[in-house]
């Protein structure tokens, strides 16, 4: 397939698509971070997840709205306050969630996985009842509009680059919080030991509804920062989950590090196909590797050895 | 287990449950239902095959599977590909730019028939394709991830990507499958019209007679000691390994058990709807399949069945009436079975109608002689604590 | 030396295993007679499961052979290691709560291992006699109906033990046996362990020092994945170096 090509050309290919996988790669760490606390450190399967991203997303929409209409001379710096809105509307509903549902499924991941799919339905229902069928796009404020001219021909957008720093900064604070505080230190003893992190004093409970709530609310950051780079939909969540539970499950679901080099080897593969297949077969391809590499490496890319 | 001839059987509890099922499909929904109807219910059943095999493979084995609809669909476009061709007569597509072709492929530009379509011309090579083509994929996911001990969440979340993948391959590849619309206006078996309602009748019935077959299947190996140590590897893989068996097999051998009876319930689906397309095939009707399974009773044969025409019944009824309120009723099934009742139907019955059984006059006292041993242990946690690789 | 080690039931020799690095058991040697009792004990993290789950293959080795009876385990499958004639009962009671007794001891009984064999198994009297025979020597006979999740704790161990002796293992492995076990319990645990002794190569872990004192032929005593000391159970009391890391607590 490289045979029609110079490799000049072939070079500005790779860049160009290169870049298109960025943005990819933003959507996959943004979604993938919120499922790598709940998921890797939990060990709870959320198929809401991408439903808890779509919430943000249509708090920023609302928030947005809401300044135009109102606070037009603050529109520019809407996008920070929806984050945060975004940020705690879906995790409070995270931590409701967890309280009415997940609570009761510690010992059964495959039924807290029918659990959250049968939420999931619910959610998307209940978008489309609120919002309607058709996707709802947030507009830009001026100062993400336009794009930096790196050479001739390759471009990068601004609102690319805004939700690439604001993925980044999200799995930074994650890793942070997961890894340097004592709070993070108190989750990973309750997924390690939960009788022996109830003995020492820990409210595991407690513990669990924070941990689960902090992962939908990233969930919600990352939904609304979605806006910024494609609309939203009710079902525009679902298109991503079995993308990012790979993701994640390919990285080594309990690393950081591994989910995001997965998330850029993922994006960037598929990007990279996409120019010389039909996006479908891109994905198929990308996808079959993903699977086949699953099979034959089923601990994933990072893993720890731990003595059983 | 403790009976020996068939007779005996059917006087016994679990043959008068089976005798039941028989009296209701074969009796009383023909004779009230109209054939349109009766059709439906038809369809209702084919999903009943891909129950039973998860009841076997997670309910007995506790290997979840989100990728039932692979197998059902790879038997389906088994058997649509050969209804296909043999609707794509040179005469019938003589207005085609490449006649004796499927017309959706003539609308892609493909000029001649390709490979792996050829063997379809044979119905003797489909029947077997049905079933063969699922266990074949089946066996290859099984040997590659039990081998591996790949278990639990991980196994079902790649099942689910295989759906995915499948998926978009079928849509993606409009020339050789059809595409989305998947493969449609199939007319005829052997030159029997499946369109008119004697043939839908017909069909019902076949599908009906295979599906008692496959219960029996099943039900013999829930019952050989291959059953038993199903059982078993669900709660404690370890010990059955240090007892001398080889996990691995025996979950590939369950997991494409399952496949099988999936791909005969799509083939008879194609039969029975006259189409196959690929929105049968992905995560969505995947996933329901789990449900008609989890409503019936996760550990009970009967109680996928019962799931599947039930749960069915009530999405028609609902799309019928009111189309927005089905995903919330849906949603809510997912969520009342898991929490509140986790042994769906099946579990139900056992709890609260068995009891009062004993109240029947004459018959109640005849059944209580035979109480058996409860099939549904409670459900407190997933074998797979020990999975996460 | 090689032809004295075919003797040997089970040589141990050179074994060690590693995890990211920390050396749970560390060239590690013994050496079983046939028909020898042997206890392991040590320290807590002395690497005495991680020496049965090596035999088992649980756990594959680093480095290091595990010779039974001419056959080398190190390369061998679990099931396989099972069908060679290693028996091995963990430490947590793992039966099969969910089917009965008589069905627990049946799983484990040695005919009928693969797919096509365990769906042609038939339950003919030979099965039958074979777990009541088992049945009355772990005292279970009156609970061969009952589903094993109502057993207690001892009878589950029981059970369990129970589920080695049908496979007729030429070597039984056991994993603290006796542990939270009442003292009634524990008494009849050294009866029946005192039966089947008289016929089978055991190997065990246990800490009760009186308990062991009771069975064994030869101690060894394990310390940081290493052999400390090795001999009869008098003179490992008085080695001063097992004093040291372990009775003298």
């Amino acid at each position: 397939m490289f045979a029609d090509y110079s490799s000049t050309e072939l070079m500005s290919i790779f860049a160009m698509q290169g870049f298109a996988g960025l943005s990819l790669f933003s959507v996959f760490v943004l979604m993938a971070m919120g499922l790598a606390i709940i998921f890797g450190q939990m060990g709870v399967i959320n198929m809401a997840h991408g439903e808890f991203m779509i919430l943000g997303a249509y708090t920023t929409y609302l928030t947005s709205q809401f300044f135009q209409n109102l606070m037009p001379e603050l529109f520019a710096a809407s996008f920070f306050f929806a984050m945060v809105l975004a940020f705690l509307v879906s995790g409070a509903l995270g931590a409701f969630v967890e309280w009415a549902m997940v609570r009761h499924l510690y010992r059964r991941p495959l039924d807290t996985l029918l659990a959250t799919w049968g939420l999931s339905l619910i959610l998307q229902q209940a978008y489309r009842s609120i919002f309607g069928a058709r996707e709802v796009g947030v507009d830009l404020p001026d100062w993400m509009m336009g794009a930096f001219n790196v050479t001739d021909f390759v471009q990068l957008p601004i609102n690319g680059l805004f939700v690439m720093v604001i993925a980044l900064s999200i799995a930074l604070a994650v890793y942070l919080l997961m890894y340097r505080s004592g709070w993070g230190k108190k989750v990973r003893a309750v997924v390690q030991n939960r009788p022996m992190a109830e003995a020492v004093g820990i409210n595991t409970a407690g513990v669990d509804r924070a941990t689960f709530a902090l992962g939908c609310g990233i969930a919600g950051v990352a939904g609304s920062a979605f806006t910024m780079i494609g609309s939203t939909g009710p079902s525009s969540g679902q298109a991503y989950i079995v993308d990012t539970f790979l993701v994640v499950v390919f990285g080594g679901a309990q690393s950081l590090v591994g989910t995001i080099i997965s998330a850029f080897g993922i994006s960037q593969a598929q990007s990279t196909m996409e120019f010389f297949l039909s996006g479908s077969m891109a994905k198929v391809l990308t996808l079959l590797v993903v699977v086949g590499i699953l099979m034959l490496r089923p601990e994933g890319l990072m893993a720890l050895k731990v003595r059983r | 287990m403790k009976t020996n001839s068939p007779l005996q059987w059917l006087t016994s509890r679990e043959g008068i449950y089976y005798l039941l099922l028989a009296l209701l499909l074969v009796v009383v929904l023909p004779l009230l239902l109209d054939p349109f109807r009766l059709n439906m219910v038809g369809k209702y059943l084919t999903y009943a095959f891909a129950a039973i095999g998860l009841v076997m493979c997670w309910g007995k084995a506790g290997i979840l599977s989100l990728g039932q609809g692979v197998f059902f669909g790879l038997g389906g476009y088994c058997m649509a590909m050969f209804l296909k061709l043999e609707a794509s007569t040179p005469e019938a597509t003589k207005n085609q730019s490449t006649p004796g072709i499927p017309d959706f492929m003539d609308w892609n530009q493909i000029t001649e028939l390709p490979g792996f379509w050829q063997p379809f011309h044979s119905f003797s090579f489909t029947l077997i394709a049905v079933i063969a083509v699922p266990v074949l994929l089946a066996f290859i996911i099984g040997v590659a991830m039990f081998k591996r001990r790949v278990g639990g969440v991980y196994f079902a979340i790649i099942t689910q990507a295989i759906a995915a993948i499948l998926t978009i391959l079928i849509i993606g590849q409009q020339g050789l499958t059809g595409g989305v619309n998947g493969i449609t206006d199939l007319q005829t078996l052997m030159g029997w019209n499946i369109r008119t309602d004697m043939a839908k009748t017909t069909l019902y019935f076949v599908c009906v007679g295979l599906l008692f077959l496959c219960l029996l299947v099943a039900r013999h190996v829930q019952n050989a000691k291959l059953g038993r140590i199903l059982v078993a590897m669900r709660d404690q893989e370890n010990r059955v390994r240090f007892s001398g068996y080889d996990v691995a097999s025996f979950k590939v051998f369950v997991f494409c058990l399952a496949a099988g009876l999936a791909g005969i319930g799509g083939a008879l689906f194609t039969l029975q709807v006259g189409f196959m397309s690929p929105s049968f095939v992905g995560i969505v009707p995947s996933i329901e399949m789990v449900v008609f399974c989890a409503l019936g009773g996760r550990y009970s044969l009967l109680g996928g069945v019962y799931g599947a025409l039930l749960v069915n019944a009530a999405k028609s009824g609902f799309s019928e009436s009111f189309p927005e309120l089905w995903p919330y009723a849906m949603g809510a099934l997912f969520i009342g079975v898991v929490l509140a009742f986790p042994n769906g139907l099946a579990g139900l019955y056992e709890r609260y109608i068995m009891p009062l059984e004993k109240r029947l006059p004459v018959i109640g006292k005849y059944l209580d002689k035979d109480k058996p041993a409860p099939q549904a242990p409670p459900v407190v946690s997933d074998q797979l604590s020990a999975e996460k690789p | 030396m090689n032809a004295q080690k075919e003797n040997f039931l089970l040589a141990v020799e050179g074994l060690t295993v590693s995890f990211d690095g920390f050396k749970a058991v560390d060239d590690l040697s013994f050496y079983l007679d046939p028909k020898e009792i042997r206890v392991i004990i040590g320290p807590n993290g002395a690497g005495k499961t991680t020496v049965l789950d090596l035999i088992c293959g649980k756990t594959r080795a680093t480095a290091g052979s595990i010779r039974f009876g001419g056959k080398e385990l190190t390369k061998m499958k679990e099931h396989q290691i099972v069908h060679a004639g290693v028996g091995r009962k963990f430490q947590n009671p793992s039966v099969f709560e969910d089917l009965t007794v008589f069905e627990n001891l049946e799983v484990s009984y040695s005919q009928g291992h693969t797919v096509m064999g365990a769906l042609a198994f038939k339950r003919d009297a030979a099965v039958v006699e074979a777990v009541e025979s088992i049945a009355e020597t772990i005292f279970l006979s009156d609970q061969l109906n009952e589903p094993a999740g109502l057993l207690s704790h001892g009878q589950k161990q029981w059970l369990e033990i129970g589920m080695l002796l049908i496979q007729k293992p030429d070597l039984l492995m056991l994993d603290e046996p006796v542990a939270g076990m009442s003292v009634a319990e524990r008494k009849k645990t050294a009866e029946l362990l005192r039966v089947i002794t008289r016929d089978h190569t055991v190997l065990v872990i246990e800490h009760d020092m009186q308990f062991v004192g009771d069975i064994a032929d030869r101690v060894t005593v394990m310390h940081q994945g290493k052999v400390l000391s090795e001999g009869s159970i008098e003179h490992v009391k008085q080695d001063p170096k097992v004093i040291e890391v372990y009775l003298g607590h």
